[in-house]
């Protein structure tokens, strides 16, 4: 009996992207649902009557929301195939702590950039990058967070670097300056075909921030 | 600046867990930890004061709890309880099915994302908005009482995961009864969700895990006391 994986998803959301790589990284068939989020589906609201949001993952007919928690489910349901975690508790206790993380501070601190200007802009751009430098760390000399493969922290993370150029451009710097080895990580992933097939063209997602940017009154 | 030295591995476990008395995510990796019958030192932190342990191993958040086990220090609640249920089996605070289990987290995540903001704020906050505030809280606790659907407690039979993160729940109705506060939890309103409460309070292993309760009561009137009073 097939399993029947739809994904309810909002194209520049870098969360939706998460699930995205997850079920590439598994091999995993899947209906894309894409949601207009300003008139949401009935069949959205009825599988997140909680937080009404994107992504939810609907796996015969059950639904699972909150992009790490659905990561986790697939990696968990799924398990012989390319593991996101790893089996060693105080290993998997520092995956979750780091893909926690990002999910605190590098957000916020992108989001700001992109709809701040002035003061309030210039401190998220200093707190985002030394967020990303202690990513950076983290990393150390491995070729992804994971190790010798990717994991759930690269895919908790990568899904911004399709944000970076538009961070960039609206918040007037460069991150590859900043943080080389972290853009060099976000190439080596984007080598794999699971994440270059799952993030956004950043012009897109630049265009669709300018237009973000245009409706709140920033300009 | 005092030498630190960290524990070696030794045959015996060693957990320690940095803690504070009045911290709900503190208390939370008491309860599990006490669920399994794990032994551990706890070290009580003065945070206006970090102990340069706690610096140490919790670098990038400098906050409590930290659980070290052997010498490797683990951060972040909800990540610790995990960790403990993933290293202790015995009496499980998860369910195995992946789906329950994905529940089991949208839920602790929900308490610790929507429930934790709005207690802090009702606690900050005056007339009409704390009256806003309260409101909200009711409504989410509306929300989690649907998911109780019949069970003794969120895990079911006995405490688990969600059980253990609502201990927040606790701590605000300490907080309501000192400051003077309009009621949260009533029985009117909440039935299903008050039974379970008084379950939870009197857990034998939950009540152990709680601040005494005078104390508790004083550190709230001095902490946020004065003119908050409003019912």
């Amino acid at each position: 009996m097939a399993d029947e994986i739809i994904l309810l998803d909002f194209w520049p959301s870098m969360f939706g992207m998460r699930v995205r790589v997850a079920l590439a990284e598994k091999g995993l068939k899947y209906e894309y649902k894409e949601e207009d989020l300003r008139n949401k589906s009935p069949l959205l609201l009825e599988m997140n009557p909680v937080h009404k949001k994107i992504p939810v993952l609907i796996h015969n007919g059950k639904p699972i929301c909150e992009s790490l928690i659905i990561v986790q489910y697939i990696d968990e349901v799924w398990k012989d195939k390319a593991p996101l975690l790893p089996s060693d508790p105080y290993q998997r206790a520092q995956a979750r702590f780091w893909a926690d993380y990002v999910d605190k501070k590098p957000y916020e601190l992108g989001r700001k950039i992109w709809s701040t200007k002035g003061e309030e802009q210039e401190t998220a751009k200093k707190e985002f990058i030394e967020c990303l430098k202690l990513l950076e760390g983290e990393l150390g000399e491995k070729p992804y967070f994971g190790g010798e493969k990717i994991g759930f922290v690269d895919v908790a993370l990568v899904t911004f670097s399709c944000w970076f150029h538009a961070y960039e451009s609206f918040g007037n710097f460069s991150i590859e300056a900043e943080c080389p080895k972290l853009i060099a990580w976000t190439k080596r992933c984007m080598e794999k075909e699971s994440v270059s097939s799952s993030l956004e063209d950043p012009h897109k997602v630049h265009g669709f921030v300018m237009g973000m940017r245009k409706k709140l009154g920033i300009e | 600046m005092a030498a630190i030295s960290l524990q070696t591995a030794t045959m015996a476990e060693e957990v320690k867990l940095f803690g504070t008395w009045a911290s709900p995510f503190s208390r939370r990796i008491e309860v599990a930890l006490k669920l399994k019958g794990v032994q551990f030192e706890y070290i009580e932190e003065n945070l206006s004061n970090k102990s340069p342990a706690l610096l140490e191993y919790n670098p990038v958040h400098k906050k409590i709890p930290v659980l070290v086990h052997n010498g490797k220090p683990v951060a972040e609640s909800l990540v610790i309880l995990e960790y403990i249920d993933e290293t202790w089996k015995h009496n499980p605070i998860l369910p195995t099915d992946p789906y329950e289990k994905a529940i089991a987290r949208f839920w602790a995540k929900y308490i610790d994302d929507k429930l934790w903001p709005a207690a802090t704020k009702v606690l900050v906050s005056k007339g009409e908005e704390q009256k806003g505030v309260t409101e909200e809280i009711q409504e989410q606790l509306k929300t989690l009482e649907s998911e109780l659907k019949g069970k003794k407690f969120f895990g079911g039979e006995s405490l688990g995961f969600v059980d253990i993160a609502a201990n927040i729940i606790v701590f605000l109705l300490v907080a309501q009864e000192a400051l003077g506060l309009m009621e949260i939890l009533t029985e009117e309103q909440f039935p299903v969700l008050h039974e379970w409460y008084q379950r939870l309070v009197d857990d034998a292993v939950f009540k152990e895990c709680v601040p005494p309760r005078e104390r508790h009561l004083g550190f709230f009137k001095v902490r946020f006391g004065s003119s908050t009073a409003s019912k």
